[in-house]
């Protein structure tokens, strides 16, 4: 198994996550690439069934063991350290998802192995791994080689189509029995569920969703008019949620939920990739921006460059003059 | 309980950047340092945990441009104390961070032992590796990052953690001290201090000052390009002054059917 290309299978509440299947399509490039076969890492306690899956590997490797029955960082990362150091695959292309993303930081760490983060496409060059990432909030892109005999991969939702990678079929399972400890330093202990109450903003065919751009708290008003009027409701960016402006509930993007209105219009919005996995679904995404270059006018089908909270009323305005 | 908390300077991406001469790195010129927001966020998480549990908060941060700010802010925000690393040569990475940190931090008097090490997770360079996780392990502590908030009570020689998951389902674990912890959010947002205060603070207040270590590790990845990502898609952008704009958009949502 020394020099495969590996995909940790993130797995969820008893689902495979999306960002598996896209893993596995680029991971099969990858193997295609350096004439390698493509292995699945599935670790979990009760979670073999889900082997069936992830039918675009070769194999699945399937380690049990109560330790790993959610996903405890601490736990996975040390599963995968002895996985790693005993069969060397050449490349670990870990989700950089909230579930995975800790691991993504340990392992490396652990073995001190290279770690390249934030890839939007990975590639084989000579038969080397070259890695395009997105740093600076989507607004840098960097390709980088990453040497070693095992490296680790953080691979960005999105890099390519789940729907490519979502292959049933019987891959070969190979039950790994590992010695973990039963309990370590970080122990999970419960999910909290989010406050039910508010709005579901998945429900929405209009979403009038603001960033930094709106500037103050007051001004989400202009937006709540103009998506009133639409028949819709605000959401919002990580920004406005963590200074407490809106609800958690109202948030959209990787730790938030994932929307598909007809029209999302990302009011002072700048499109962070963990910002874009949320909304890039909308049927028609309209983008107000101050700055001409901000990553959303990549996402959007229209975009305006201005300024969100002088626009905001124009619109409104418009649309009441129009319904007279 | 006793908190540090790591400072990062990163630019500021609401500023437009451009790429430097050797066309792999920032261009310097086009850089407004801030401190990484997530690292704010961090400082807050251990504010507020003294504010319940007690204990010191001291605040700690590379020599770069504008660290001083950033430190004597920290302390006006409630820090007991500042540190800065002097001698830093030049942009490092973040596996070099962490490993000069790692050589620094048990050599401070006062900085070890602590009993939670606060970071923000994720900043937007952090290419090579995330300075939490990195430190962690080489000073042996637990990591658990994504985190939006953290219960202690004094002398249980752990604390709870809430982790975010996605559709704003959190994870709560608990993690034994010391440990590691990658703030995503505070629970509260982080406190603003008046800029009289900070001024005070810069008068009245101190910066200790601790020579760095060399790294004694490198990034392991190379940097072959730097450049602005080309679209693959692009916006089909509405011009005009901001009446014409606003009409344009009416047009937009009337043949979707929406007024």
């Amino acid at each position: 198994m020394s020099g495969n290309i590996w995909v940790l299978a993130e797995h969820w509440r008893g689902h495979v996550s999306d960002i598996t299947f896209e893993l596995l399509v680029l991971g099969k490039e990858l193997a295609g690439g350096l004439g390698c076969p493509l292995e699945a890492v599935l670790l979990g306690h009760g979670a073999k069934g889900l082997a069936g899956e992830l039918g675009a590997a070769q194999s699945v490797l399937s380690v049990d063991h109560p330790s790993l029955a959610e996903p405890n960082p601490e736990a996975y990362a040390t599963a995968l350290a002895v996985l790693l150091q005993e069969h060397k695959p050449r490349a670990l292309l870990v989700p950089l998802s909230n579930v995975s993303a800790d691991v993504l930081g340990i392992l490396p760490a652990r073995l001190r192995v290279p770690l390249a983060n934030f890839c939007k496409d990975v590639g084989v060059v000579d038969g080397g791994l070259q890695a395009t990432c997105l740093v600076y909030g989507g607004k840098m892109e960097t390709t980088v080689s990453v040497p070693g005999s095992t490296v680790v991969l953080g691979i960005l939702p999105g890099s390519r189509a789940a729907a490519e990678g979502r292959v049933a079929g019987s891959p070969s399972v190979v039950d790994v029995a590992l010695q973990l400890p039963a309990e370590g330093r970080v122990r999970f202990e419960s999910y909290v569920e989010p406050a039910a109450g508010d709005i579901d903003i998945t429900q929405q065919t209009v979403l009038v969703s603001v960033g930094r751009g709106i500037q103050t708290q007051d001004n989400i008003e202009l937006a709540e008019e103009l998506a009133g009027l639409l028949g819709g409701a605000v959401s919002a960016s990580r920004p406005v949620i963590d200074q407490g402006w809106l609800p958690l509930t109202r948030q959209v993007g990787k730790s938030g939920a994932t929307v598909k209105p007809k029209l999302y219009l990302a009011a002072g919005i700048s499109g962070a990739p963990e910002h874009v996995e949320g909304m890039k679904g909308a049927e028609t995404i309209l983008a107000i921006n101050m700055d001409a270059q901000a990553p959303i006018f990549a996402v959007a089908h229209y975009g305006v460059v201005g300024d969100v909270v002088e626009l905001l009323p124009l619109i409104t305005d418009a649309v009441k003059a129009k319904k007279g | 309980m006793n908190i540090l908390v790591l400072m990062k300077m990163v630019p500021d991406i609401v500023e437009e950047l451009e790429v430097g001469p050797d066309g792999k790195s920032l261009d310097p010129e086009f850089q407004r340092p801030i401190v990484s927001e997530r690292d704010e966020h961090a400082l807050e998480q251990a504010l507020l945990l003294k504010e319940r549990c007690g204990g010191t908060v001291t605040a700690l941060a590379l020599d770069t441009q504008d660290a001083d700010d950033v430190l004597f802010t920290a302390l006006a925000k409630g820090c007991d104390r500042a540190v800065k690393v002097a001698g830093i040569d030049g942009p490092l990475a973040t596996t070099e961070v962490a490993s000069l940190l790692a050589k620094v931090i048990p050599a401070v008097p006062g900085l070890a032992p602590s009993d939670l090490i606060l970071t923000g997770c994720w900043a937007i360079d952090d290419l090579d590796g995330m300075v939490g996780p990195l430190l962690a392990e080489r000073l042996g502590m637990p990591y658990l990052g994504i985190v939006t908030g953290v219960g202690a009570k004094a002398g249980e020689g752990r604390v709870t953690v809430a982790k975010e998951y996605s559709g704003g389902v959190r994870g709560e674990f608990g993690v034994t001290l010391p440990a590691v912890l990658g703030i995503q959010a505070s629970e509260k947002p982080p406190r603003y201090v008046p800029v009289a205060k900070v001024r005070a603070t810069m008068k009245s207040g101190k910066i200790d000052s601790v020579p760095a270590a060399a790294p004694d590790e490198a990034s392991q990845i190379s940097i072959l390009q730097m450049k602005k990502p080309e679209a693959a898609g692009r916006a089909e952008m509405l011009e005009g002054g901001p009446e014409e704009v606003a009409a344009k958009v009416l047009d937009l949502l009337s043949a979707r059917g929406l007024v």
